[in-house]
């Protein structure tokens, strides 16, 4: 089992409404310092078995094909280490 | 002449675009998500509403339902494809047309009358107007703020396939006020307001959207 992440963010040159109501709203409950807000999704992607790099190519295909829109949204993607795995 | 309307689950507007068909006298014929055949119509409309729950991004499911599998097919035979609002979504989501929809700039939904300026009446689905007519149809979307890198806006002036442009108010944020859009061929066409919520008197600010259910209708015919 291996659990890979998918952090899907809009391009920095397209506007967020959502991040900017996020920070907007951050003064009025008395944070100051926050110059910005951008908001984004995250995909958590368990997988089956080996984590191959055949495996993690495909994930990076999944997050281009499906999960973001190349047109607007960059994509990051990584692999988490489970919580008690050995290191 | 049959017009295909999709519905996916979450459709809202599929009963209007229906109705628009009808009162353009086509022959409308209900489509399911699921359909993997077209039941043999002459052109089809993807209509508004929420479709999978605009889950992942507005149309990003619906891209993968079967019945887009043979929409893209056919619209690649140059089949008329009108998309509305969540149609457009749509549209862009299965590249049939460039760029993608977003957020509103003002984060509110918006309702209201909108004039528009029909700038490409070549398309399969404008035929019916005048150069640059001015209409006033239905507008409310959520998520309805066209955009698209330079280089593309610049490649769609420069083809004429800006097929409706915003008058009087940018409603949403489209970058240079871009309300609907046509691909090369001017068989898809997408549109972020209602032609079919404006196709009768009784109900609407008029009957200007008609023009795109009899446009498609003429050129199925011609």
């Amino acid at each position: 089992m291996a659990r890979v992440v998918v952090d899907v963010m809009l391009k920095p040159e397209i506007l967020d409404p959502q991040g900017k109501a996020v920070h907007g709203a951050l003064p009025r409950l008395g944070f100051e310092g926050v110059s910005g807000v951008r908001q984004g999704k995250r995909f958590e992607l368990e997988l089956e078995g080996e984590l191959t790099s055949a495996r993690l190519a495909e994930v990076h295909a999944i997050a281009e094909k499906l999960l973001s829109n190349p047109v607007i949204e960059d994509f990051a993607v990584h692999v988490e280490e489970h919580e008690g795995s050995p290191a | 002449m049959k017009v295909g309307v999709v519905t996916f689950p979450g459709s809202l507007d599929d009963v209007d675009a229906r109705r628009a068909v009808t009162v353009a006298g086509g022959e409308p014929v209900p489509l399911w998500h699921g359909d993997h055949d077209l039941r043999g119509v002459d052109a089809v409309v993807l209509p508004g509403g929420f479709s999978y729950g605009d889950y992942l991004r507005c149309g990003a499911i619906s891209r993968f339902s079967p019945v887009m599998t043979e929409v893209v097919a056919a619209a690649g035979t140059g089949l008329p494809v009108l998309g509305i609002c969540n149609g457009f979504q749509i549209l862009c989501e299965s590249h049939l047309l460039p760029g993608a929809l977003i957020r509103n700039d003002h984060q509110k939904f918006v309702c209201r009358d909108q004039r528009l300026r029909i700038e490409n009446n070549r398309t399969a689905w404008t035929s019916a107007y005048d150069a640059d007519a001015e209409v006033t149809v239905v507008l409310k979307n959520g998520e309805g703020s066209y955009v698209a890198d330079e280089d593309t806006l610049d490649r769609l002036e420069g083809e004429g396939r800006v097929v409706a442009r915003y008058l009087d108010v940018n409603p949403n944020g489209s970058l240079r006020d871009i309300a609907g859009i046509t691909n090369e061929r001017g068989n898809v066409v997408g549109l972020m307001p209602h032609p079919e919520h404006a196709v009768e008197d009784l109900t609407g600010p008029g009957t200007d959207g008609l023009g795109f259910f009899t446009s498609v209708l003429r050129s199925l015919v011609g």
